[in-house]
Formats: structure tokens, C-alpha cells, sequence
């Protein structure tokens, strides 16, 4: 069934993996005054699960839609595998996108919204039918093609969606806040699904979302927007472990962010750098702190116990504050909640902190 | 080729726009605003009454001759007409509207609203004439006031100089009648827009404050249902003031303004005097908008 | 339309009365009409009616002014109705993708023509022609009823965009439709309801119109113009209560369709949800 689908996609003689499937270069998108993206400069490579991460008005979806060619750029260039698509129409790019709320065609069958992508190239009808089936296969909703879009449940129709958009073999899928509708239950299995699906067809996926687990979870890489600029590009341990700003620690997990003084008494440099509550080892008093380690002493102020794990709020010597998180593998509720007000030594390794740009 | 156009357009926006736009815009530019400015224009020239042709001067003279006692009381005949219109539908009205509003099931409701759709719509000159059948001397309601014995009531009432005449048909309170029913829908549907927006929070709040219904009614409904009568009532007044119809068909021999402006233009081929009566119930509408608006009637329109 | 001041409480008895009088003097004269077809009386309005005939029914079809009336009608209001759906299409269209400056102002332009009074219009366009020499014809009907037929397929065609999720041009156009593909696969079937609504209201007013025509038509007779002659000089009264039944036939289907195509749309789009 799907080896059609592989040799279509060996054949494209397209497909150079040399070359970035989407390269951004200075793009800038201005409405009025407002800068929805500033400069931008991403390259996403082909056969990557790419994804825009950031706020609402980041300016992500405005980079997706530029890329899909709903929007052109004020400034700047964009080229899909080497060929500069700014000024070109939708129609005209080999991109397919799934909207965040589907836009499935609602007076066609399911069927029909999947052919569509054909239809309009005048492929053969038994052609036609014959890749509906595949598609349907794929999403698994074969039986489902005479339905009409109102007739599915949310779930459903979103793989409808991603059925219409990948029949059509795009060099790039994009795809707009697809599960954003779905429970959370649907959302989790859908996230494994897509995942899987990309891995099948080999296609280059750009995933908007302002979900950071959900972008942890499916991506190759992630581009982290905030106020119109790219904060940060990178695989999700190296967005997670070494946030390069304020903003990013702050948006993917929780950080502690030390600043000044402290971080002078702390590492010896006056700098800003973040350190995830999980990395930091809540010593006795007494403890021996290995040499590749920082360390600092303070008393525990506060013990919130959270089931599959507890945290600790350290009241550091000579001020700050850290935030420490241990997982409960061997403690209970009663044992950890004795560390309240007690005298603590806190450490660890040098290579878990990073240094903010800002 | 197409897909050539269709890529030239896509990436003009502003082109297509004006391609959008164009067509309807022009079309309602030229027809219909120009007309209305030469129609303007127009009312500013004067017939030359001997060659009876139209004589392209600027001139005043024609709005002189609107302001003729004659023309004068043709203008405030019909004014007195729209008010008392109006004020008749506004009572005729409101109780269905207020029924819809408030008291009909939304299965009801929807076959009510079109029923009151309906009349709006479907065609106005055959509503005319089914009155011509209805108010006939020899016609139904003739029979019917016969049969409740009132004949002589309405000897009397078709006696009373200003209002009478020789028939129902042929006279003031028929055209008021007919005036009233034909305008009614126009004045239905603001009140029910304007009493649908009444919270019915608002109104179980009077009554646990201890209210009567009427007080209620009068102290809750009617102030905040006021809007929809007054946006109803720019319909029924500005359509009154405008109609020719209606006293062509039922009217003596005593005219109203859109009588006077048809006859004008037609019989006697004065556009000028035709354009310049057209003035007055346009400046009446204007101030009449000016007024409605002060009231807060377009919010219920 | 779900109405959030329903009270499901009941009316009192007079409330009833004076709402359901209100709703039998809006349609007790349309029934006049059906019985007066079937009077014999020729000269007066008699009523009780002396009698009952069918007869009426067959004479009107002798009558070649009535037959040459009704396809005049028939014909401007198809050409009145083609031209409003063009013209009201094109400026739903430009108001409803673009923000563009002077958007009420378009609005405001189309409602005029019905919004004030028909007279103003009518001797605007008569004036017009007077004018500029324009010889009356077909055309000069035409032009004046598309003024007051645009608006209503506008608002119709209008709210349908509205409703309609805007994202599905882009999904037609990401899909590789061009712009004239998008428009006929999946802008047109979309509205298509809206426009036979709109069209059918369109076509009804201006079948049926009568003030702005006797403005513009000359010495030509629409059917409305036949009607109102009849009612200022009555000749063959019965055939004229055959010819208003048949008015009222042909504009009250179209306006019942019309209302019935914007209900149902509407409610199952509610079941969609």
C-alpha cells in the first residue's frame, strides 16, 4: 500500500538533502507598525520535524503562513530547496498546510476534500480514488470517504485534514496548531501518531505550536519565537539544558535564573545563568562537593510535596533563592516534608548552567 | 493562461479590490448619486410656462413656488398623514411584537416572523387593491358594519369634511387604513428586535421588586422597547411621505406630495417644480433622521 | 435563534387577542383576493359575492395586454436580478476580504435606494433621463430597479462570507487551486444558497415594482403599471383580481423559498457545531 507512496517520494528528483527544505533569509513581515517578524533567519532541514515554538504573537504562525504563501514577506527571502518562493502563490509552491481548525470543504465528502489536491490537477479519476484509498489507509479512516466533514468527530476530522494535505506528496507539510483543538488524551495519542506518519512518508513537517511539551516531545529541532525575533534554534535537549536567554529558560520548563551578586559569590563571574530545579543535588550540611561542581549553602524554606516528585525552596546564605526539585524514588510525603527548615548544602555539575545572552 | 491571471491578481490585492469594488461602486456612483445631484440641480432651473420647456438658469423661482399656499398644504396634509400612520401602526404593532418577543415558543416564533415577513415582501400594489375590494361601498366591510348595524355611524364619518368622502374607498380614513396596514410589518420588526434585547433578568427583577405587571410594562418595557418603535417609525413616516400609490388609488381629488410630484412631471412635464417638491419630504426625513437619532433609534434598526 | 427573553411563561388573554388581530389584519386581505377571483359581478365589489365562476380564469388568457405585461415583468425583473447578483456579489466580496477604508460608506450607498422614500428615487432617475435625452426602454426599467435590487443580494451573499470559515479559500489555494478554481470549487457552492435567496427577494421586488417604474418605463407597461391602471380605472375588474392573484403567486414563492433557504441554512450549520 504505502510503497507507492515511498517510490513517488524516491523518484522526486527534487528532493536535493543538500539543500535547506526551507531557508529564511532576513525575512521581516510588518503590519503598520506592528513587527509580527523581525529579521528572521532559520534553515530547516530536509526530512526535519521542525517546529515554530513561542507566545501567541510571537510571530510563528506569520513565519507558517509566509511559508505556505498566504502572506509575503516585507523584507527579505524565502526558498524552499533552494528556490527563492517569496513572491510566489499558494498554489504555486509545493507546500501543503493543515489548518488549525481543519478548514475542511463542508459541502464535500470526505473523499472529495481528499482528492481535492488532484482534482485541481486534473489527475485521472480511477488515479484519484486509488490515492484517496492510500491516504485513507494511512490516516486510518478507511470506510469513511462517503461521510460528509460535519459527520466526524474532531479527531477525525483532523486526520482528514492531514490526509488532504499529504496526498498531494508536498516537499514541506506545515501545520498550524493542528491539535490544538483535541483533548488532551486524543492530543497525546495524535502527537504519537503524527510522529509516526512523518517517519513513513519522510516529508519535512513545520509544526506551529505554543505547546513547549508538545514541542519536546515530536521535534528534530525547534525555533523558539518571542516579540517578532528567534530567541533560540536547536534540538529540544539543547533548547531544554542550555537556554541561551531569559525568555527561553523561562518559556521551555522552569529555571532558576541567577543574577549578580549572586552568581559572582556562586561561580566566581558576574553574569546571569539559569539552572534547572532537577539538575541541583539538596546535600546534608556536611557533604563533600565534587570538584567539578558549584556550590551553595542555605536553609530549606519551603516543601511542596507533588506525588512523583517534591520541592524545595532554598533560602541561599548571603541571599537569593534557588529552586530544587527531587524526585520521590525512595522518600515519602512524611520523610520529605522533615527537610523543612533544615540547614542544606546544594551543588552541581558546572556544565548545567548556561550563561544567558541577555 | 488563467492560472497566469489568476498569479497577476493574487499578488495585487489592492488591484483586486479595486476590480471588486468597481463595478457596483460606479454603477451606484453614477446612477443613482448622480441622479440624486441632478435631481438637485434640476430643482434649481424653472419651466418656462408658455413653450413648456424646462430653462437650464439658476434660479429660486421654483422653490417659490413650492412655498404656495397650495403646495404648502399639500406638504402638511401629507406630514399629518405620516404622523397619524405612524402613530396607529406603533399601536397596532406593538402587542405582536411584543408577543413574539416575550411570549412565543421559538417554534411559534419562527412562523410568526414569517408571517410578518411576508406582507413585507410579497407584492404591495395587489395588497392595495385587495383594500379597493375591501372598502368598495358595495364591498365587505360595508357589509359588515351593515350587519352590526353602524351604517349610520359611518354615513357620519364619511360627512366630516377633511376626512370624508363619498366612500370608504374614496376617501382620507381609507387611505389611512390602507396607509396602516401596508406599513405595518416595517413597524413589527423593530419593536420585536428592540423588546428581544430587553434581558429578561430585567423584568423578573421588576416584579420581585413587587411590581405590577402593568407597572412593569410601563416603567421597564415600553422605555427600553422606545428605540424599536422610533426606528419603526422612520420606515412608516418616511414611506407615507414618499407614496403616490395609495392616493392615486383611494384618494379625492385633494393630493399629497408624491401625487403632486407624479402629476407634476407627468401631465404638466415640470421636473423642476417635480424635483423642488421632492425636496420637502427629504429635508422632513432628514430632520426626522437627525431626531430618531438623538433617540437612539439606529442601534435598534 | 435561540431568544434569551423567552420567558415560557403565558400571555395574558387580551396580549393574545391584540397579537393574533395584529397578525389577521396582515394576511385577511390576501385572502379577499382568492374570492374575489370568483366573482361573476362585473361592475362592482359586491359582497356577499352573488355567485360563484371560474370563468375569469379563462378570459384572462385572451387578453394579450395582460400576456405582453407579464413578460415585460418577467423580463426585467431576469435582467434586473442578474444584474444585482453581479454587482451585489462583487462589493460583498471587496467588503467582506478587505479592510479597507469607507467600508460603512459602502453599505450605506446600497441601503439608500431603500431607504428613502420611492418617490426620491424614482423622479431622480426620471430627471436623469429628462436631462440627459435618454429615451425610455427596456433598459431605463432595468437600471432603475438594479439600484434597489443590489442591496438585497448584497446583505444575503454578505452574511454567508461572514459565516463561511475563512480559512477555506487558503486550504483551496494551498491545495493548488488557483484563484478562479477556488472560486468555483469551493467559493461558489458555498454561497450558492445565499445567492438564490438573495436573487429570488431581488427578483420579487422588482416584479413587483411599481413607483421608481412608472418613473422610468415611459409608455411601456410592466405588470405592476397594468394592475395600478386598473385600479385608478377599473375596466374588467374580475380579471383584474385574477391578474393580482397571479402577482401574488409568482412573488410570494420566491420570497417563501427564499426565507425557507436562509432558515434551514442556518440550522444545519447550528447542528455542525
Amino acid at each position: 500500500m504505502q510503497s507507492l507512496f515511498f517510490k513517488r517520494r524516491v523518484k522526486s528528483p527534487m528532493t536535493n538533502s543538500s539543500l535547506p527544505a526551507i531557508k529564511f533569509d532576513k525575512v521581516s513581515r510588518h503590519f503598520g507598525d506592528v513587527r509580527a517578524v523581525d529579521q528572521a533567519d532559520i534553515e530547516i532541514r530536509d526530512g526535519e520535524f521542525f517546529s515554530l515554538l513561542g507566545p501567541s504573537g510571537s510571530g510563528k504562525t506569520t513565519c507558517l503562513r509566509m511559508i505556505a504563501g498566504f502572506d509575503r514577506p516585507t523584507s527579505g527571502s524565502i526558498f524552499l530547496y533552494g528556490q527563492n518562493v517569496s513572491n510566489l502563490p499558494p498554489y504555486e509552491r509545493d507546500v501543503n498546510t493543515v489548518f488549525q481548525d481543519y478548514a475542511l470543504f463542508p459541502h464535500m465528502t470526505v473523499a472529495d476534500n481528499i482528492a481535492y489536491g488532484l482534482m485541481v490537477k486534473k489527475v485521472s479519476k480511477p488515479e484519484r480514488m486509488k490515492r484517496v484509498d492510500e491516504m485513507l489507509e494511512l490516516v486510518q479512516l478507511s470506510g469513511f470517504g462517503g461521510r460528509k466533514p460535519s459527520q466526524l468527530s474532531g479527531g477525525q476530522r483532523q486526520r482528514v485534514a492531514l490526509a488532504r494535505a499529504l496526498i498531494n506528496h508536498p516537499k514541506v507539510l506545515l501545520l498550524d496548531e493542528p491539535l490544538g483543538a483535541l483533548d488532551l488524551k486524543l492530543r497525546q495519542q495524535m502527537q504519537v501518531e503524527l510522529k509516526a506518519i512523518q517517519k513513513r512518508v519522510g516529508i519535512t513537517f513545520i509544526f506551529v505550536t505554543h505547546d513547549q511539551e508538545e514541542a519536546l516531545t515530536m521535534s528534530d529541532r525547534i525555533a523558539l519565537f518571542n516579540l517578532g525575533k528567534i530567541e533560540q534554534v536547536g534540538t529540544p535537549s539543547e533548547i531544554y539544558e542550555h537556554p541561551q536567554s531569559t525568555f527561553v529558560a523561562g518559556f521551555v520548563g522552569t529555571s532558576n535564573l541567577v543574577h549578580g551578586e549572586v552568581a559572582k559569590r556562586i561561580t566566581g563571574v558576574a553574569m546571569t545563568f539559569s539552572i534547572r530545579p532537577e539538575k541541583i543535588h539538596l546535600g546534608s550540611i556536611s557533604e563533600q562537593v565534587p570538584s567539578d561542581s558549584y556550590t551553595s549553602d542555605g536553609t530549606v524554606r519551603d516543601v511542596i510535596y507533588l506525588g512523583l516528585y517534591t520541592r524545595y525552596h532554598v533560602e541561599l546564605d548571603g541571599g537569593g533563592d534557588l529552586v530544587v526539585v527531587e524526585q520521590n524514588l525512595r522518600t515519602t510525603s512524611m520523610d520529605v516534608l522533615k527537610n523543612k527548615g533544615q540547614r542544606t548544602r546544594l551543588y552541581w555539575n558546572k556544565d548545567h548552567i548556561s550563561r544567558m545572552r541577555d | 493562461m488563467l492560472q497566469r491571471i489568476s498569479t497577476y491578481l493574487y499578488l495585487r490585492p489592492k488591484l483586486v479590490l479595486g476590480l471588486l469594488l468597481g463595478p457596483p461602486l460606479i454603477y451606484m456612483l453614477v446612477v443613482y448619486i448622480g441622479s440624486l445631484f441632478n435631481l438637485l440641480v434640476n430643482s434649481f432651473y424653472y419651466l418656462e410656462p408658455f413653450t413648456g420647456m424646462v430653462v437650464r438658469e439658476f434660479t429660486l423661482s421654483t422653490y417659490a413656488r413650492v412655498f404656495e399656499p397650495a403646495n404648502l398644504e399639500i406638504l402638511s396634509r401629507t406630514t399629518v398623514m405620516a404622523i397619524a400612520v405612524t402613530f396607529a401602526d406603533a399601536i397596532i404593532a406593538f402587542p405582536l411584537a411584543y408577543y413574539i418577543a416575550r411570549f412565543a415558543s421559538p417554534r411559534l416564533k419562527t412562523w410568526l416572523i414569517i408571517g410578518v415577513t411576508i406582507p413585507l415582501w410579497s407584492s404591495y400594489l395587489v395588497r392595495v387593491y385587495a383594500w379597493k375590494l375591501i372598502l368598495a361601498k358595495e364591498g365587505i366591510l360595508s357589509w359588515f358594519i351593515d350587519l352590526l348595524g353602524l351604517t349610520r355611524v359611518l354615513d357620519w364619518l364619511l360627512g366630516i369634511p377633511s376626512i370624508g368622502g363619498s366612500s370608504l374607498a374614496l376617501s382620507p380614513i381609507g387611505m389611512f387604513i390602507v396607509f396602516a396596514y401596508i406599513w405595518l410589518p416595517y413597524m413589527i420588526l423593530p419593536i420585536q428586535t428592540a423588546l428581544e434585547r430587553v434581558p429578561h433578568s430585567l423584568v423578573e427583577a421588576s416584579s420581585d421588586l413587587g411590581a405590577k405587571p402593568f407597572m412593569t410594562f410601563r416603567s421597564v418595557i415600553l422605555p427600553l422597547a422606545f428605540p424599536g418603535v422610533v426606528a419603526g417609525s422612520i420606515f412608516t413616516f418616511s414611506l407615507t411621505l414618499g407614496d403616490f400609490i395609495i392616493p392615486l388609488s383611494l384618494g379625492n381629488s385633494k393630493f399629497f406630495v408624491g401625487q403632486a410630484v407624479y402629476s407634476y412631471q407627468g401631465t404638466a412635464g415640470d421636473i423642476p417644480l417635480a424635483a423642488a417638491m421632492t425636496m420637502g419630504p427629504v429635508i422632513i426625513m432628514i430632520i426626522y433622521l437627525l431626531i430618531a437619532r438623538r433617540l437612539g433609534a439606529f442601534d435598534a434598526l | 435563534m435561540p431568544s434569551k427573553s423567552y420567558s415560557g411563561q403565558e400571555a395574558s388573554w387580551g396580549l393574545k387577542f391584540a397579537a393574533f388581530a395584529g397578525l389577521i389584519f396582515l394576511h385577511f386581505p390576501i385572502l379577499i383576493i382568492f374570492l374575489y377571483t370568483l366573482t361573476p359581478d362585473e361592475t362592482t365589489y359586491t359582497f356577499p359575492l352573488p355567485g360563484i365562476t371560474f370563468k375569469w380564469f379563462g378570459i384572462i388568457f385572451q387578453r394579450p395586454d395582460f400576456w405582453r405585461a407579464v413578460t415585460l415583468s418577467l423580463q426585467v425583473a431576469l435582467v434586473a436580478t442578474i444584474s444585482a447578483l453581479i454587482l451585489g456579489t462583487l462589493a460583498a466580496a471587496a467588503v467582506y476580504r478587505s479592510n479597507f477604508f469607507g467600508r460603512e460608506a459602502i453599505s450605506f450607498l446600497l441601503v439608500l435606494p431603500i431607504a428613502l422614500p420611492g418617490i426620491v428615487t424614482g423622479i431622480a432617475l426620471r430627471a436623469a433621463i429628462g436631462t440627459f435625452d435618454i429615451p425610455f426602454s427596456f433598459w431605463t426599467i432595468v437600471i432603475g430597479h438594479a439600484t434597489f435590487c443590489v442591496v438585497v443580494v448584497y446583505n444575503n451573499v454578505l452574511a454567508r462570507f461572514r459565516r463561511m470559515q475563512g480559512s477555506l479559500v487558503e486550504a483551496s489555494m494551498d491545495l493548488g487551486a488557483n484563484s478562479f478554481q477556488t472560486f468555483w470549487y469551493i467559493v461558489f457552492p458555498n454561497i450558492a444558497t445565499a445567492l438564490l435567496a438573495g436573487g429570488m427577494l431581488a427578483f420579487a421586488l422588482s416584479f413587483d415594482e411599481v413607483i421608481v417604474t412608472t418613473f422610468t418605463a415611459g409608455q411601456q407597461t410592466t405588470l405592476p403599471i397594468w394592475i395600478f391602471s386598473q385600479l385608478s380605472r377599473p375596466r374588467d375588474r374580475p380579471v383584474t383580481n385574477v391578474a393580482a392573484l397571479f402577482v401574488m403567486l409568482i412573488t410570494f414563492l420566491p420570497i417563501f423559498f427564499a426565507q425557507r433557504l436562509s432558515a434551514s441554512t442556518s440550522d444545519t450549520e447550528g447542528k455542525s457545531e
